[in-house]
């Protein structure tokens, strides 16, 4: 990373800390202000969007260290998101564990179900994993469907609000506090495991993973732990959705978010947390706006309202994903170093 | 017995389609190293310009699929040119998600165009229904094999014979010395995607008369992943063989094991994902693919 004029590194872990000037710890904790007093003045509509990329970010972010840092390319997100969510939502449902337990619970489960279908991993790659992670995600929705006494099956299951030693969450700006806490941990603890022993193996294992092996990087293992860590990622954001809508139901967890999680890291810039992050925040906005969109839109062409919504966030979500692919492969995160560098050197920037 | 047998032929007709659609699929496959997810898209969007063109224009049948054959040709020049061709030499990943985004886009085009509605051409297709003994062989059944065998030999004949089938052979072997031979290894990629998209599109017709259409239909692209996998993935002869299996297994399966199930079953959509499991543990490169080796 390049640092502003004057300021220079005197150790090693000066060199090595994220947050590296006096103004980055100033942005940072301004953003934290800002963002946990969200709820004061927001409205309901603002909460929901936000706390709805909240999760995303959460259930990308695992992602990230599975296909971003790892190479493993997963396709079955949103399935391994439903079995967080199931597990969380028959936990406090039907056990009447408190939401507390339910959360990690949700996490380990997703992760164990990951790692089951990560097994093939070692074998395959590219194609042949994208397809198992496929499998994956329409395997884990259809034996939810089969286990109706467990699940509920089609019907859904109804959940509790969660409920914090003793305080219920009820409203929308308390779940949006709970929801960015874990969203900021989940943040510190992936930007940071990429930079230990475990990340850097990872990193090895995605550039070549034949190489890695020969340098005495144990392939199986580490590419279980990225599967295991990636869908613990996605079991908490599962159970938080699950959670927020007080019901659980496969509906919530289609293929079609399972691609667009992974168009969200493409999109942002694969292999980088805050490239996540990006991604997440310009995809779901773009979402949003699709949304809104939506009447609009059956009003300009009256002939077609009734699909006209539907269809055309269809065609957006792949156009944009091709777009970013043809001109942009290295994603907004990449655009965004090179604004950076720009400004660092202006006036004398080319 | 009969109900056994009812189920093997009819799971045999349904094997064929797969077959077809999934020789769409390798045929990208090996010449230009793309795997194409949208595969099971053409399949839907084939049914659709069935239905627009046996219905809607009251076209007859040899019309209306020689009009859906030249839409899929321009389909396929289009998409090869404007999606595909930027992204050559990119990582496998790229390569996926840009066939991923492109099922999306049709997906949306079939939501517009078609609305998205359930349309079925019951009978617009010519019904023969054979009987032998106790057994009645579907109509569906006979146009798919009929219809596969006709395919399946046709390319058969474009690949030994017509010098742009031993073009796309060679580009399969070895790219870059087809290139200092003097062929055009972009021509090879747009015919080939050519191929995959009239393929589909006719498998979709086909389909599309048994059935009836809906955007839904485009999930049959699943089952011939299934199909590839098991056959080997650069396979021709593989995924015909593979589809017959998978068509026949999935159709025993579901009849004598739906009624055992919980919920009803609904086992015929999931047991391509199960097949795709189980290959890919046991069996990553399926019975007759290549078993590449590989090096630092």
């Amino acid at each position: 990373m390049s640092l502003p004029s004057g300021i220079f590194q005197e150790s090693y872990g000066q060199d090595m800390a994220i947050f590296r000037t006096k103004l980055q710890w100033f942005l940072l904790l301004a953003f934290l202000v800002v963002l946990f007093t969200v709820p004061l003045y927001a409205s309901d509509k603002i909460l929901t969007v936000t706390t709805m990329i909240g999760i995303s970010i959460i259930s990308v972010l695992g992602l990230n260290i599975l296909t971003g840092y790892c190479g493993q390319i997963s396709l079955g997100h949103a399935g391994f998101m439903a079995v967080g969510g199931y597990v969380s939502a028959i936990l406090t449902a039907k056990l009447g564990l408190p939401f507390l337990v339910a959360l990690p619970c949700a996490g380990l489960a997703a992760g164990l179900v990951g790692i089951i279908f990560g097994l093939p991993s070692l074998k395959i790659k590219g194609f042949y994993l994208i397809m198992a992670t496929v499998a994956a995600q329409f395997i884990v929705i259809w034996l939810i469907l089969q286990f109706r006494d467990v699940t509920g099956g089609t019907d859904g299951i109804s959940v509790p609000r969660p409920d914090l030693f003793g305080y219920v969450i009820q409203t929308k700006g308390a779940y949006f506090l709970l929801v960015m806490i874990i969203a900021c941990l989940g943040t510190f603890f992936a930007k940071n495991i990429v930079r230990t022993r475990v990340g850097r193996a990872f990193i090895a294992i995605r550039d070549n993973d034949l190489a890695a092996e020969v340098m005495g990087v144990n392939l199986l293992s580490y590419k279980l732990l990225a599967f295991f860590i990636g869908c613990v990622y996605a079991g908490v954001a599962g159970s938080l959705l699950v959670n927020y809508f007080a019901f659980a139901d496969t509906n919530m967890f289609p293929f079609g978010d399972s691609v667009w999680y992974l168009a969200m890291l493409i999109v942002g810039g694969m292999g980088s947390t805050t490239g996540a992050i990006f991604g997440v925040v310009s995809l779901k906005l773009l979402d949003e706006a699709m949304t809104l969109a939506g009447p609009a839109l059956a009003a300009a062409f009256p002939d077609i309202a009734a699909q006209a919504a539907a269809s055309l966030s269809l065609i957006m979500r792949g156009v944009v994903i091709a777009v970013f692919l043809i001109f942009e492969p290295r994603g907004l995160m990449h655009r965004w170093e090179l604004f950076k560098a720009y400004f660092r050197r202006w006036p004398f920037s080319v | 017995m009969t109900f056994f047998l009812q189920l093997v032929i009819t799971g045999f007709g349904l094997g064929m389609v797969y077959a077809l659609i999934a020789i769409g699929f390798v045929i990208i496959l090996k010449c230009s190293k793309a795997f194409n997810i949208a595969q099971g898209q053409f399949v839907m969007i084939g049914g659709y310009l069935g239905y627009t063109f046996l219905v809607s224009f009251h076209l007859p049948v040899w019309a209306a699929i020689l009009a859906a054959i030249a839409v899929a040709t321009l389909m396929g020049m289009l998409i090869e040119r404007l999606m595909l061709r930027p992204l050559v030499g990119q990582s496998v990943l790229a390569i996926i998600m840009m066939t991923i985004a492109l099922g999306t886009i049709l997906d949306g085009i079939a939501t517009l165009v078609w609305g998205g509605e359930y349309k079925a051409y019951h009978g617009a297709l010519p019904t023969i229904t054979l009987k032998v003994g106790d057994l009645s062989i579907p109509p569906e059944t006979l146009i798919g094999i009929i219809v596969s065998i006709i395919v399946v030999v046709a390319l058969m004949m474009l690949f030994r014979y017509a010098k742009i089938g031993l073009a796309m052979r060679a580009t399969a072997e070895d790219e870059k010395v087809v290139q200092s031979a003097g062929i055009k290894v972009t021509t090879v990629y747009t015919i080939s995607w050519i191929i995959a998209c009239v393929v589909g599109v006719v498998s979709g017709i086909i389909l599309g008369g048994v059935s009836g259409v809906m955007v839904s239909m485009s999930e049959v692209g699943m089952k011939a992943f299934a199909v590839v996998l098991l056959g080997g993935i650069d396979s021709i002869g593989g995924a015909i063989f593979a589809g017959i299996i998978i068509g026949i297994l999935e159709n025993v399966a579901a009849g004598y094991l739906d009624p055992l199930l919980p919920s009803g079953g609904g086992l015929a959509n999931v047991f391509p994902f199960i097949v795709i499991i189980i290959v890919l543990i046991f069996k990553p490169h399926g019975l007759f693919g290549l078993r590449r080796i590989e090096r630092i």
